[in-house]
């Protein structure tokens, strides 16, 4: 998703790109993915400032012609259950507020207007107008083809070229060499070895998360609704499993509930106490759901930076390279404005957004600045 | 608990019953689970008892060897070296990382919406395999059925589909399915077979090495001949025709590349076609349990064991061949699962009879699998308004533009990107259409939900960390003094769209088909055989 976002803004900011990917369109994290566009889990800081200007652009681009991505802008519903959890939940919309999102506080009595099917006795929520979802697989395909670039599916990059002063001038496939005086490493989860082919450190990880899908049903639940607790779960450095359900109808009918977050490796054999987790979140949010049919779990691997900001921007330990990974489980959501400023960096424009919080080579405990 | 090691034997079928026979008699202590209200499979399927049928057998070859298997079956049950769960719909197999035991996961009830999770030391699959049903126009009118599922009805239900009937698509499934049709009284207009007696030939060699299967497939022939059906080779079904409801078909003369024969069309009247193009494995319990598939298969080695230490498979979900053929791999299973489970080493003699008849039995399920492959060019022929994935109502061209405008390169992502497969059957359907339309290679899919299970089965499962329990009603070792915990219940009135246009796509579960095939050694299978060469069904002895 980032790289066809990537591509789509570097073409429209006038160059020639080529999209090289291993696997198929989609065949990462991205098809993976629920599809969440949410500025409601975020806390004020730079995450929080690209996913409003994504949510801008995402705006922007379901409005032009041949991008059917089932964009929904149906809203974020953030229920809490006791009163300690709505008081933390008021205190964090506070600050939200101040950075510009849209965050309406809803009464125990009137959650039932918004999603009549919730669990009795919550204590509150808030409603969030500005999160939004698409299908993503969908939307990457759909941006690929719009960015007009050239594509190289099913190829895979086994080095970086780099000249005797390090500059990179281009990959390495299995199928011929692909020289251009920018490379953009949008890698996802396995951005971290890409990095490495270019003789640079980015340390990606991979956190696991277990998505369930129900039956097609009529829409039963309008909003992304989820617990007060998720965005601590989200913000989490925890390698254990942790699970607060994201519960939301599609525009296809079936439920999505997502996600567990889990930091072991690329495994991808089925949990049992991870779909146990999801469906009792699930239920414990929507009772009614206790009956309805899972028709399929699937995993996905989220590209994890330790301190949970993508890396973004051009990486001065080789010179041509740019980074454009490490999105965690926003990476859908983050897509447009990250392909905006990576356009912005190759092309030399001001950049939209603050660029040094997402430097790639912060972590570089060489270059002074270990977070 | 028993002292016994348990094997939990997924499937009643020919390969299951076989193997669990085998590994009750050398001692194993064996949970016999399976979806159907009784033993016997596709192959063996059961007229429900309430029916009153007087000669079930009439519809069944091999029934010597079934009454065997049975007899079988009834005796370890007294013994209780078997328990036999029945209606127990398995979505999962699992190994508890801590313990290393296996939870068999299943979903019982009317319903299907009681968990419930058998415990065992090592877990035999034999889940069998589905039916392969290509797509043409019309395809999904009322009226039209698969092959097995027509076969099914009349087994089981005893239930005449229709009047009027053609039998078409490809493989020895035909062959009964249209003898069983006219013997039940329809009139088969047709039996449509897209392999020429040409292609026979070709593979003449490994096909004459099985006399017993040419002979019963003269059998049929001559069957076919008294009901005066016309067989029309190397010919297809491009359309099916009705509104509301099948009324014709179109038949089409093929050349011998597998194209449309030019003015070699015909129309027949009919008011039920039975279609099928041969069968695919069930993988999805081994693939979740981490075992290596080959091509659609489970790969196992000479001892039909997978590759995950503690499972084995046999019969159709190890590569299509049959019933003798399951019947051989699942006495060897249960051979060497009884050995493994008794920590004793495996002695191969014991079951080389079997081995032999493996052998032979695979050679000619190959050559089968050859003459019968669908016509070159079958996929180019399907118009794009033709929907391909009937659960999420997906046309051949939404297909064919995934690949060619959206950049799909495999059905995953074929399926993310134009919702084929995506449905109530999660693509045991469509998966091998999308594949020949798309030129995608066919893969079997990952789904670790077997079926669709209740959220509120999937809420309630065992704490695996207080170990695995028993929470099946149905087993022995309970103890009677605990309470019997479901691990989730949920008061579904089931939901599930039960199609009733075309296609019976059965229940929650992949469609249900027959795995008749005339693949048969008829009556000298089994323990009295004078052949030492066909002796897979296992000897009863302790």
């Amino acid at each position: 998703m980032v790289g066809a976002a990537c591509a789509l803004y570097a073409a429209r900011a006038g160059l020639d790109v080529r999209v090289v990917d291993r696997g198929p369109v989609a065949g990462g994290t991205t098809g993976a993915g629920e599809g969440n566009l949410l500025v409601s889990d975020k806390e004020p800081g730079p995450e929080l400032e690209l996913a409003l200007l994504s949510a801008r652009l995402w705006a922007e681009l379901a409005e032009e012609p041949g991008t059917a991505m089932e964009y929904e802008p149906k809203g974020g519903l953030v229920v809490a259950s006791t009163p300690g959890a709505l008081a933390a939940l008021r205190d964090f919309t506070a600050g939200q507020r101040t950075a510009g999102v849209t965050a309406v506080p809803v009464g125990a009595d009137r959650l039932r207007e918004l999603e009549p099917h919730l669990a009795p006795g919550m204590a509150g929520g808030v409603h969030y107008p500005q999160d939004a979802q698409v299908m993503p697989a969908l939307a990457a395909a759909r941006l690929l083809r719009a960015s007009g670039a050239r594509t190289h599916l099913g190829h895979t990059v086994t080095g970086v070229l780099r000249t005797a002063d390090g500059t990179v001038y281009g990959v390495r496939t299995d199928r011929g060499d692909i020289h251009a005086p920018a490379v953009v490493n949008a890698a996802g989860t396995w951005g971290g070895e890409l990095a490495a082919l270019a003789g640079v450190r980015l340390p990606v990880l991979p956190r696991r998360g277990f998505v369930l899908v129900t039956e097609p049903l009529p829409r039963m639940i309008r909003h992304k609704v989820y617990a007060a607790d998720y965005v601590a779960d989200v913000a989490s450095d925890s390698a254990a499993l942790r699970t607060s359900p994201v519960v939301e109808g599609t525009a296809a009918g079936p439920v999505l509930i997502g996600a567990t977050r889990e930091r072991v490796g690329f495994d991808r054999s089925l949990s049992l106490p991870a779909v146990r987790a999801l469906a009792a979140g699930a239920i414990a949010l929507f009772p009614f759901l206790e009956r309805i049919r899972a028709l399929r779990t699937y995993a996905g691997f989220r590209p994890y930076l330790p301190d949970h900001l993508p890396a973004i921007g051009p990486d001065p330990r080789a010179p041509g390279l740019f980074h454009a990974c490490g999105h965690e489980g926003a990476g859908i959501g983050l897509a447009p404005g990250t392909g905006r400023l990576i356009a912005q960096a190759l092309t030399g424009g001001a950049p939209e957004l603050d660029p040094v919080p997402f430097r790639p080579e912060r972590f570089d405990t060489d270059g002074g600045d270990a977070r | 608990m028993a002292e016994r090691p348990r094997l939990a034997v997924v499937g009643a079928g020919p390969a299951g019953l076989a193997a669990a026979l085998t590994a009750a008699a050398r001692g194993v202590q064996v949970v016999l689970v399976d979806a159907a209200d009784q033993a016997g499979g596709q192959f063996y399927r059961q007229p429900a008892a309430a029916l009153g049928a007087r000669r079930p057998r009439a519809l069944h070859h091999q029934w010597r060897t079934w009454e065997r298997l049975r007899a079988g079956l009834e005796r370890h049950r007294e013994a209780g070296r078997i328990t036999a769960l029945t209606d127990h719909h398995v979505w999962c197999v699992a190994r508890d990382p801590a313990s290393g035991a296996f939870g068999v996961h299943a979903l019982r009830g009317p319903a299907q919406d009681e968990g419930t999770v058998v415990r065992a030391d090592a877990v035999l699959l034999a889940t069998g395999g589905y039916e392969r049903v290509l797509p043409f126009p019309g395809w999904t009118l009322p009226g039209v059925v698969t092959a097995g599922g027509a076969q099914a009805m009349l087994k089981g239900g005893l239930v005449l589909p229709g009047r009027t009937a053609v039998v078409a698509g490809t493989g020895p499934l035909l062959l009964p399915v249209a003898t069983g049709l006219a013997a039940a009284g329809a009139r088969v207009a047709a039996l449509v077979e897209s392999a020429g007696p040409a292609a026979l030939l070709r593979r003449a060699p490994a096909l004459a090495a099985q006399p017993g299967k040419l002979a019963e497939g003269a059998g049929y022939a001559a069957r076919l001949l008294r009901h005066g059906v016309r067989v029309l080779p190397r010919s297809a079904v491009v359309a099916a025709h009705g509104t509301g409801r099948l009324d014709a078909v179109t038949v089409a003369a093929l050349d011998r590349d597998g194209t449309l024969r030019p003015g070699g069309t015909r129309r027949i009247r009919c008011d039920t076609l039975a279609v099928g193009h041969g069968m695919l494995p069930h993988t999805d319990l081994a693939e979740t349990l981490g075992c290596t598939l080959s091509g659609t298969s489970v790969r196992v080695d000479a001892e039909q064991r997978t590759d995950v230490p503690g499972v084995w498979a046999a019969g159709e979900a190890t590569g299509v061949g049959g019933a003798a053929l399951a019947l051989a791999e699942g006495h060897i299973a249960g051979g060497s699962a009884a050995a493994r489970l008794h920590g004793t080493a495996t002695d191969p003699r014991r079951w080389a009879a079997a081995a032999r008849a493996r052998t032979r039995l695979r050679e000619f399920a190959t050559a089968l699998d050859a003459v019968y492959a669908p016509p070159a060019g079958w996929a180019d022929r399907v118009p794009d308004d033709t929907v391909v994935c009937r659960c999420e109502e997906v046309t051949a061209g939404e297909v064919r533009g995934a690949v060619e405008l959206l950049g799909a390169g495999d059905l995953r992502t074929v399926k993310l990107l134009s919702r084929a497969g995506m449905g109530w059957c999660q693509g045991r359907m469509c998966a091998p259409a999308v594949a020949g339309l798309t030129g995608c290679p066919l893969t079997a899919g990952r789904r670790p939900l077997a079926r669709p299970v209740p959220l509120g089965v999937l809420a309630g499962l065992p704490d695996t960390n207080a170990g695995l329990p028993d929470t099946d009603p149905g087993l022995p070792d309970t103890d009677p003094g605990l309470p019997v915990t479901d691990t989730g219940r949920a008061m579904a009135d089931a939901g599930h769209p039960v199609t009733d246009t075309g296609l019976p796509s059965a229940d929650a579960g992949p469609p249900e088909t027959g795995v008749d095939r005339p693949d048969t050694d008829g009556d000298r299978l089994g323990p009295d055989t004078k052949r030492p060469g066909a002796d897979p069904v296992p000897p009863e002895t302790d």
